[in-house]
């Protein structure tokens, strides 16, 4: 009894420690959306580039996407850019960009300059559909089955490694469902 | 300090006493300007009466900064918090309660909105943890203290003829 209770503190000292090891690893700025295995939220607005035409949830709807919340004051965007111009060149997704709380101008020469990956692109001046959708930093990506049902988001950039791992096959996945 | 009291040298004092005047003028002012903007922000909102503006409070000290995430919208300078703020404001005048309110940003950002989390599965743990605690210490406090009496020699007995002996005092 003596024994055990001698190395009571050396065991507890341990579990802390896996305790720890466990909390290093979860990423506090990953905070699980509410929204996954839900209909898309409502989205209105006009067009980065033409914009007297909208996109809308109805744009949404009708085959598996992404729908990527991205802006050009976000240097993050800028790494994340490159790898969406390279999975828009694999052909395999659509991709839908809402651009946050943004410059047009500034985003619509950023698009010119480094490729516009995107199928369209929302323009969210006030950051309002950002809010609809529970988004609360750049970048973030919302993946869409035919449905318009969210069954994924990844917070911060994708890059390729994530694409490949991750996003590439459940994209797949839900192609085929 | 020493150099100083062997020479006085007045300029060099008047300086030194401008400059804690200077200081404590500007500290003064910065008091001010910084309300100001406190003040300011409180102005971008306007409620319709001192009801309006106390559950305002009350809801962003209730509801999480997403972003500095240890803080509440209240506190936060971040731009997603004023811009939360503002859709909290927003909803008050649509005439939403605040349960209503607060019902509406958990469906969007989830419990984690909440600085309170609610009762449920996940959480119970976080909540009864100190009265398991709590528990856990007096067990091991009645242990390591009876196993401390429990040293004595003093029999069963003998502790029933003292308890006598007593009652009989009184």
């Amino acid at each position: 009894m003596k024994r055990v209770i001698f190395a009571l503190p050396l065991f507890l000292f341990l579990a802390l420690v896996v305790l720890f090891m466990v909390g290093l690893e979860h990423d506090p700025r990953l905070i699980p959306s509410p929204f996954i295995g839900k209909p898309a939220p409502p989205l209105s607005l006009p067009r980065l580039i033409k914009d007297d035409q909208m996109l809308s949830r109805d744009d949404l709807i009708g085959e598996v996407m992404l729908v990527n919340f991205w802006a050009t004051w976000c240097p993050t965007c800028k790494g994340e850019h490159a790898v969406l111009m390279e999975i828009a060149d694999t052909n395999e997704v659509a991709i839908y960009g809402i651009d946050y709380k943004d410059d047009q101008i500034a985003a619509t020469a950023w698009l010119e300059r480094l490729g516009n990956p995107y199928r369209a692109v929302g323009f969210d001046k006030e950051g309002n559909a950002a809010i609809d959708w529970g988004v609360y930093g750049t970048p973030e990506t919302f993946v869409l089955d035919k449905d318009g049902i969210i069954r994924y988001k990844h917070v911060g950039a994708i890059s390729w490694q994530d694409w490949k791992e991750t996003l590439e096959p459940l994209v797949k996945q839900l192609q085929e469902e | 300090m020493a150099g100083l009291e062997r020479d006085p040298g007045a300029l060099g004092q008047t300086i030194t006493g401008r400059m804690k005047q200077i200081t404590g003028i500007l500290f003064i002012f910065l008091v001010f300007f910084l309300n100001a903007f406190v003040y300011a922000e409180d102005q971008r909102f306007p409620f319709k009466d001192p009801e309006q503006a106390e559950q305002f409070r009350k809801l962003t000290k209730e509801l999480r900064c997403l972003v500095c995430q240890n803080q509440s919208l209240a506190d936060s300078d971040a731009p997603l918090a004023h811009d939360l703020r503002k859709k909290v404001f927003l909803m008050m005048k649509e005439g939403k309660t605040s349960d209503e309110i607060i019902q509406e940003l958990v469906a969007r950002y989830g419990e984690f909105v909440l600085y309170r989390p609610r009762l449920s599965k996940q959480t119970w743990l976080l909540w009864f943890a100190p009265v398991i605690v709590f528990i856990i210490g007096v067990f091991v406090i009645t242990y390591l203290v009876r196993r401390r009496s429990g040293t004595s020699d003093i029999g069963e007995r003998e502790l029933e003829t003292a308890h006598k002996l007593l009652e009989e005092e009184e």
